[in-house]
């Protein structure tokens, strides 16, 4: 088994591990939403990287048609969805820490959880 | 035009909310949401009765034939499914807005019938697509609708549950994209009945036991499986309750029968329970969840997140339906999927009714309130009985066939604990039942009832407890002809 | 908005390349929306770039200035129609006889004009959607700041 010559996996581990561990350490709300973003980019690239075929280039017709070897454009096609559905969520959840800040005055989590017990 | 349906079923509410958005007027908004979700209702039993009688039906978008093009596929599973989603939408529609449970003013109230109307598109979508990406989208749309709808709760609390639920989903949809990523690259397929076929010969790889475990988790995060739930009990608590009503009674049910399909169409019969045993695992953790949920429901102060605490043991229920993986067993799951649907909505919608005349959602606050409000009250202890499964009601059928399928595997101390977590039910809705009821104090009590519009829609449901507890053509029918197909197919 | 002291809308040299550049921003959005028809981009894309052109003004001159060239009303009404505009294209499919968005009926006489037709049209609809909920997602941040 060649381990070197499946680096692409290893770039999309290590991000999705800095961004799990960002989103599960981090007492910031707005860093915890930048681990989430770490994590939905290493699900993109991987898609991104099986699509690629060794030799391949971009799947656009030459003028006069022609036998060429093209790169998979579904996984592309399909991470733009994938990315789309990352900006919602990332804008979502900015909005929801802006309210946050608004209510209570911080965006610590451990501060925040200060706040509600001492409410209850 | 009724060859259609199927992609009418999602178009409609998905166009229908930036309508909303552009009618602006709330009373006029929530006629047309109305409208729109109950011609749903109507487009999944039409669809359900053609499925019932001539078999599958399938739907090609934009005239692209599958396994390239993107499917609607509907068969007995998902068109049952489609008619639980659209039933409880078309009755929380009903339900009027509380303006005190939502944070937002009256003339914004539009936005609440187009976020709902989007939570609609996104959950019958997963439900009819018969493509994978199709459901991870209609995933994402339904869960940010989701998330969203929570954070309109009046409680600032209502912001850090609908931010940690954010969290969770996102990550649960980026564990289901990766293990659709995985499988994608093992078949170059995303068509659910042609990934069943193509998926056994490379079975045995790595990558695919990678991609089930993704899969798996993914959706038992979105399910609230025990020990995934940590998000459910804050959004539902703090939610409106309306909103809480609608998603425990329909999006935890949706990813459970996404859990479902993924088992029994995609993996197969065979690689779920006999390579990977997925019972060993499945059925000690739903035994807990039905347990330490119970448990944990008996400790609340707070009505709401009772409730909230009382799901996350009937989910319980549901995955041991699945664990048991026998046919009685897959069909109590899925018989209690429409039954806890309707008992769970039932229940937060009479909170609904409750919070209209009472100020919080503490269970001290009931203090007397059976004779305040009497229907409201008796709705709640119907509904209490049928989540404890007194015979007569829909509970009672789901653990009828639950029980029935662990004795049909021989494990007694399996139907022994689905007994012994009823009469952990017993205690948690008990406890709210003596505070309304038999508490000391003698004030002045004078009858004031939620108004009509409200206790109709509770009565609906709760009514409906009563009536598929003893007519169980529609549920427990469907659902086993459901169970067969599944067990049948996979086999 | 203030940059080491002085605020970004005095600062000139920052001023007149914005100005140079947003003209060429939304050209350059312009072509990449109208060119997804044969090649790489979008309605995505371009919406995107669009948007980039918008906010640029925006951080720039002040979300003041910007909200008299777009006010808030626009862009709800941006995100519903482009929504509108591209299932109302599905449905136009659905009623001329194909299933939902198969645009080769939208042309009785030849299906390929069809093709280019609804692909036109949608992805004008998600390039209008995507660079309102862009701008509407600036608004909101952006104005939370300015009220405060």
């Amino acid at each position: 088994m060649n381990i070197l010559g499946l680096w692409n996996y290893w770039i999309v581990i290590a991000l999705m591990m800095i961004g799990l561990y960002i989103l599960i350490a981090r007492e910031n709300l707005v860093k915890k939403v930048m681990g989430l973003n770490i994590f939905q980019v290493s699900v993109i690239m991987f898609w991104v990287s099986i699509a690629k075929v060794r030799g391949g280039t971009a799947p656009i017709v030459p003028e006069g048609g022609g036998d060429v070897l093209y790169s998979n454009p579904l996984p592309h096609v399909l991470m733009l969805t994938a990315i789309v559905v990352g900006v919602a969520t990332t804008g979502l959840g900015l909005a929801l820490i802006v309210r946050i800040y608004e209510a209570y005055g911080s965006i610590e989590e451990d501060q925040i959880r200060e706040m509600d017990r001492a409410e209850e | 035009m009724i060859e259609h349906l199927p992609a009418l079923q999602t178009v409609l509410p998905l166009l229908a909310a930036p309508v909303c958005v552009l009618l602006r007027r709330a009373a006029l908004v929530r006629v047309f949401a109305a409208l729109v979700t109950w011609s749903c209702l109507a487009i999944a039993f039409s669809l359900l009765q053609e499925v019932l009688r001539n078999g599958a039906v399938s739907y090609e978008l934009g005239g692209w034939a599958p396994p390239l093009g993107i499917e609607y596929r509907i068969d007995v599973l998902n068109a049952y499914v489609l008619v639980l989603v659209a039933t409880m939408a078309s009755v929380v529609i009903a339900f009027p807005l509380a303006g005190r449970e939502l944070r937002i003013p009256k003339e914004r109230f539009f936005l609440f019938y187009a976020l709902f109307l989007l939570c609609l598109a996104g959950l019958l979508g997963i439900t009819i697509t018969g493509d994978l990406f199709n459901i991870f989208v209609f995933l994402e749309i339904s869960s940010l609708s989701a998330y969203a709808l929570i954070g309109l709760g009046r409680d600032r609390r209502a912001l850090t549950a609908a931010f940690s639920y954010l969290a969770m989903g996102t990550v649960g949809g980026a564990f289901i994209l990766i293990g659709i990523g995985l499988v994608y690259q093992m078949t170059g397929t995303l068509n659910i009945v042609d990934l069943g076929q193509r998926l056994p010969p490379v079975l045995g790889t790595r990558t695919v036991w990678m991609a089930f475990a993704f899969l798996v988790v993914g959706t038992s995060i979105k399910l609230a499986a025990f020990p995934l739930h940590q998000w459910l009990p804050n959004a539902y608590t703090y939610a409106p309750s309306v909103v809480s009503a609608f998603l425990s009674a329909t999006a935890t049910k949706v990813a459970y029968y996404v859990l479902v399909r993924l088992l029994f169409t995609v993996f197969g019969f065979a690689f779920v329970f006999e390579r990977v045993q997925l019972t060993a695992l499945l059925l000690p953790l739903s035994l807990i969840a039905m347990v330490v949920g119970s448990l944990a429901a008996i400790y609340q102060t707070d009505i709401k997140r009772l409730l909230a605490y009382s799901s996350i043991a009937q989910i319980g229920y549901m995955t041991l339906g699945l664990s048991l993986a026998n046919l009685d067993g897959l069909t109590g799951g899925l018989v209690h999927l429409f039954n806890h649907g309707l008992i769970k909505g039932g229940l937060f919608l009479v909170v609904a009714c409750a919070l209209s005349r009472v100020e919080s959602p503490r269970i001290e606050s009931l203090r007397g309130m059976g004779k305040r409000m009497p229907w409201t009250m008796a709705a709640f202890v119907v509904g209490g009985l049928g989540l404890i499964g007194i015979p007569g009601t829909v509970g009672f059928v789901s653990k009828w066939y639950l029980v029935l399928g662990a004795l049909d595997k021989g494990l007694y101390f399996v139907a022994f604990m689905i007994l012994a977590s009823s009469l952990l039910a017993v205690i948690y809705v008990w406890r709210v039942v003596e505070v309304m009821y038999f508490s000391d104090e003698e004030q002045a009590v004078e009858r004031h009832d939620a108004p009509l519009s409200m206790l109709l829609p509770t009565w609906v449901l709760i009514g409906a407890t009563i009536y598929f507890g003893f007519d169980t053509e529609l549920t427990a029918g469907v659902a086993e002809k459901a169970a067969a197909y599944l067990l049948g197919g996979a086999s | 908005m203030k940059i080491s002291g002085m605020r970004m809308r005095e600062k000139l040299i920052v001023r007149v390349i914005a100005r140079a550049l947003i003209p060429f921003i939304l050209l350059f959005g312009l072509y990449v929306q109208f060119h997804g028809d044969f090649g790489p981009g979008g309605g995505f894309q371009a919406g995107v770039i669009f948007a980039a052109g918008f906010v640029l003004y925006g951080l720039v001159f002040s979300l003041a200035d910007l909200q008299r060239v777009v006010p808030w009303p626009v862009v709800e009404l941006g995100v519903a129609l482009g929504l509108l505009l591209y299932g109302g294209v599905g449905v136009a499919s659905l009623l001329l006889g194909g299933n939902f968005l198969d645009y080769k009926v939208l042309d009785s006489n030849d299906a390929m004009q069809g093709l280019h037709l609804g692909i036109l049209l949608v992805e004008l609809g998600v390039g209008l959607a995507v660079s309102s909920s862009m701008l509407a997602i600036f608004y909101a941040f952006a104005g939370r700041r300015e009220a405060r």
